[in-house]
């Protein structure tokens, strides 16, 4: 009894969790009796809420403003698809340059270097970059990874990135709770090191350079670790991507990805990983799924001529807008989500709402 | 008595403004030593020079010692150096370390605008600066194979924060603590560092007098609680003359006297760098 008490918390919360995988399976073995919309929301919900979290460990918890997130997942995703392509299949996807890679890896072998790969180009990218701050640092990034893009579509290279050609037959994850189980993996280790001293060390950083300098934290280390760390799981996000892509090509992989993902970042709170997650959920479900009637005529069953092609992107910028407006540290600030707090949040805060607001001798009380 | 902090022929220049000009200076074991002047006399530069925030122009600090900062005028500064002694170190390899490897060596600082970690608490702001003497890597960290270490760094931490009274306000937001305490916990998070030697860049700034009185004897017990040696930066006299075993004084970046509290309260050239002299036009 002594033991469930004082972990109370962390059972709580590891129930929650198991909550979450079980509805994920049940959703997996009805199969084609959930409309595709929503098996496809929830696949991509899960990719990006890694990429939000991996991105959010470098801008919210190590206070570094880097925009070079879309340079790194391309790089995942390449390294992916490019060593895990079955032989069978080079022939005819490299129809036009032939290929040097002669050898295909299981897919998560393949999983691990598409991790790898962007973590060892955040070394040697981190090296200069590092030392510039805020502003600069973000161009810098950006540069980095329009240049990949650039370089990855060059011919030159076509002997292992297929130039411009897409890249497909690749192996990948049909089901949801592959994709589920990876990302939830990877964001469960970014907790781990961010609740470690390294994650103190990182949040000492991002609150005062000069005073964590004088603590004796080295920053240029520290800031290294950072954003290798975090192209580390760009990497396996952007592999991820590829997969439910099911063909790739580095034209999708522009700086306006990097933009969603910090909205994302952005509404669910700089420096909360649960804000992150939540927020890449209902981002997605909102582009992909519940505003995507606003494009076709009829929505809610009304029929507007305005309801055509992009209005969506005009609501959605009005919602991003209003939560900008009023949650302006996003929907979770600096917190995280907390198990008790979302019974509470049922059993009292609802209620509450409806009830009339207290009289004022109600106070005293 | 061992010599803790040695300080030679420190000279600091920005452009064309010498802001500290050949300093000396001498700490010894379990000393409180004050570095004091008028305003704009230098302190703070020399104190950034002493721990790594300045590389300085010219001159030797070592600590224990062993020198860990070492430099001579050199590159453009050659021609436009304005001090004295610029060929002294001119044969001697440069040595520079930046802070973190300077409070490694066991050298720890507060600033004289408070600079706590905002949004920790109490407890975290204190249990990060242990990050520095850990043992644990990257990898055993995040699997908390370090449980150990851990749970004695927090350990550490509990007793240090009550050591330094701030006891019921473990899990407060250390920015939302008053004035004086969050002084206190400025202080208690350097001493995290396990230092040797504790700087005090101007501890009782904005302190009103019943507050510098206690932070007096705060100061009197961590001292004697870490055998600490301290060397502070003070405006408020009474706090130095009662603290202070020895007393530099500065003005215009330049050594005018140093000797004990007593000495240094009839010298005539401190007195004219503080009131302004009888020749002033």
């Amino acid at each position: 009894m002594n033991f469930l008490k004082k972990y109370n918390k962390q059972i709580k919360t590891i129930l929650f969790v198991v909550l979450l995988y079980v509805i994920i399976a049940v959703i997996d073995a009805l199969g084609n009796d959930i409309p595709r919309v929503v098996v496809s929301v929830l696949k991509k919900s899960c990719i990006y809420a890694l990429l939000a979290v991996s991105l959010n460990l470098l801008n919210g918890f190590t206070g570094l403003f880097s925009l070079g997130q879309a340079g790194f997942m391309l790089l995942g995703a390449y390294t992916y698809a490019i060593l895990t392509l079955p032989m069978a299949a080079r022939e005819s996807v490299y129809y036009m340059y032939g290929t040097v890679v002669n050898f295909s890896l299981p897919l998560i072998l393949g999983l691990i270097c598409a991790g790898i790969i962007p973590a060892l180009f955040a070394f040697l990218i981190g090296l200069p970059v590092l030392k510039l701050k805020s502003d600069y640092l973000a161009i810098a990034t950006l540069g980095f990874a329009e240049i990949v893009r650039a370089l990855i579509q060059w011919q030159g290279f076509g002997k292992v990135t297929n130039g411009a050609n897409s890249i497909l037959k690749y192996p990948g994850f049909k089901k949801i709770m592959p994709y589920a189980l990876v990302a939830g993996l990877c964001i469960l280790l970014i907790v781990l090191l961010l609740k470690s001293t390294y994650g103190r060390a990182f949040k000492a950083i991002r609150d005062d350079e000069i005073a964590a300098e004088a603590m004796g934290i080295n920053l240029a280390k520290h800031k290294q670790m950072s954003f290798v760390i975090s192209s580390f799981f760009a990497g396996i996000g952007g592999a991820l991507l590829a997969m439910y892509q099911t063909s790739l090509s580095a034209t999708a992989f522009t700086s306006a990805m990097t933009y969603e993902i910090l909205l994302m970042v952005v509404i669910g709170g700089i420096g909360s990983v649960t804000g992150s997650v939540i927020a890449s959920f209902l981002f997605i479900a909102c582009s992909e799924w519940w505003l995507r009637n606003l494009d076709s005529g009829t929505f809610l069953g009304i029929s507007l001529p305005i309801f055509r092609n992009g209005f969506r992107l005009v609501v959605f910028s009005v919602v991003i807008m209003i939560i900008v407006l009023f949650f302006r540290k996003g929907i979770m600030g600096e917190r995280e989500l907390d198990v008790d707090r979302i019974g509470t949040f049922f059993t009292k805060k609802i209620p509450s709402m409806f009830k009339k607001k207290n009289k004022e001798g109600d106070l005293n009380k | 008595m061992k010599n803790v902090l040695h300080v030679e022929n420190l000279t600091m220049q920005f452009g064309g403004v010498v802001a500290v000009n050949n300093l000396c200076m001498d700490v010894n074991e379990g000393e409180i030593v004050a570095l004091i002047g008028p305003n704009g006399a230098g302190k703070t530069t020399a104190f950034n020079a002493i721990t790594g925030v300045y590389e300085p122009t010219n001159g030797v600090i070592s600590f224990m010692g062993e020198p860990y900062v070492r430099n001579t005028p050199h590159g453009k500064m050659k021609s436009t150096y304005a001090g004295i002694n610029a060929e002294t170190y001119a044969s001697q390899p440069k040595m520079t370390k930046t802070p973190d490897e300077i409070t490694k060596l066991g050298m720890a600082r507060t600033f004289q605008n408070i600079r706590l970690f905002k949004s920790m608490t109490v407890f975290e702001n204190v249990l990060t600066a242990m990050h520095m003497r850990k043992k644990s890597n990257l990898f055993t960290a995040t699997f908390m194979i370090n449980y150990k270490e851990e749970a004695e760094q927090r350990r550490k931490t509990e007793e240090l924060r009550k050591l330094v009274d701030l006891y019921d306000v473990k899990d407060e937001l250390a920015t939302s603590l008053p004035y004086g305490k969050q002084r206190h916990l400025e202080i208690a998070r350097a001493l995290a560092t396990e230092p040797k030697l504790l700087l005090l860049d101007e501890p009782a700034a904005g302190m009103n007098p019943q507050e510098t009185a206690e932070l007096t004897a705060f100061i009197h017990k961590i001292r004697k609680e870490f055998d600490l040696t301290i060397l502070l930066i003070e405006h408020h006299m009474n706090l130095v003359m009662d603290i202070s075993d020895r007393i530099y004084v500065i003005n215009f970046g330049s050594e005018i006297a140093n000797g004990t509290p007593a000495e240094i309260q009839s010298n005539p050239a401190v007195i004219e760098a503080y009131l302004g002299g009888d020749n002033d036009e």
